[in-house]
């Protein structure tokens, strides 16, 4: 009876551990940090790409509309994949684009900007990656939807495409 | 000749102050970078990455603990922005009890049962 009982706890434990190699060999092993919370944007100064001038981040978002971060850099090659649809998604009245754009070189950027377009409504120079860090973010390209009570709500790591196009479109209906 | 001493003798505890003060803080930082993991080159240490990523985290730790930071503090502002896989060290919370009493839990019942084995043999 008592070598039966072993038997079955052995039986259990292994099967228990089977159970959770076998879950663990199908999961990703890329972490991908998550939005848990909306979170509230951070408070910051940065240089503008065009005038040269420190701004402080209650400027730039000081409008009751919804606003996209996007962080992008010339040397990215990603970012000119996406570039088209930040283009379209620059269109629409009811959000702004801010650019950051990030550990660049400032005459690559603008050159990136004069042959693709400009989506963006302001553009901050992220030279050493701080503002991306600040906003959570961990390379480029990286979007972040921010909603009216100024929290971010969405993030996007890697290039957008149509499907989260859409998805950016429903949110700020 | 004396007030030369003096102003010697002050110059010098000055600057060795600010030397000692320097070198506790890299301790600091070289502490901290290697327990936070580069979310880029992951399995690497910010301290070893080379990364984009990396030197930017390099440079927001340099810049919190010259801010007056204490080490929990830089962390928590990391696990803020990245949740707790970025500390190698996990915090105890409720995602991590079983990995933290599981151990002990173990080490619980086996001591149990050496003990039973013992004291049957008696």
């Amino acid at each position: 009876m008592k070598n039966k009982f072993s038997l079955f706890i052995v039986i259990i434990v292994l099967s228990f551990c089977f159970v959770i190699f076998y879950k663990g060999l199908n999961n990703s092993n890329i972490y991908e940090p998550k939005i848990k919370d909306k979170k509230n944007i951070p408070i910051f100064e940065g240089k503008d790409f065009n005038s040269n001038n420190y701004i402080n981040s209650e400027k730039i978002f000081e409008e009751d509309i919804f606003y996209i971060v996007n962080i992008w850099a010339s040397w990215c090659v990603p970012c000119r994949k996406e570039h088209p649809l930040l283009m379209e998604l620059s269109k629409n009245q009811s959000i702004k684009l801010i650019g950051l754009n990030y550990r660049d070189n400032l005459n690559n950027a603008k050159n990136f900007i004069n042959e693709f377009g400009n989506p963006y409504s302001q553009i901050i120079i992220d030279n050493d990656g701080a503002l991306s860090i600040e906003f959570g973010a961990y390379g480029v390209p990286e979007t972040f939807i921010i909603d009216k009570n100024k929290k971010i709500i969405r993030k996007f790591v890697g290039p957008i495409n149509q499907k989260i196009v859409k998805e950016i479109k429903l949110i700020i209906k | 000749m004396k007030i030369l001493k003096i102003f010697i003798i002050i110059f010098l505890s000055v600057g060795f102050s600010h030397l000692k003060s320097n070198e506790k803080n890299n301790e600091l930082k070289s502490k901290i970078l290697k327990n936070i993991r580069c979310l880029i080159c992951q399995g690497q240490s910010v301290y070893d990455s080379e990364s984009e990523f990396a030197s930017s985290i390099k440079l927001i730790v340099e810049k919190k603990i010259n801010e007056g930071l204490k080490e929990e503090q830089i962390y928590e502002f990391l696990r803020e922005k990245y949740g707790d896989w970025i500390i190698y060290d996990p915090q105890l919370n409720k995602n991590t009890y079983i990995l933290w009493l599981l151990p002990l839990l173990l080490f619980l019942f086996g001591g149990t049962i050496i003990f039973k084995k013992l004291n049957n043999q008696k």
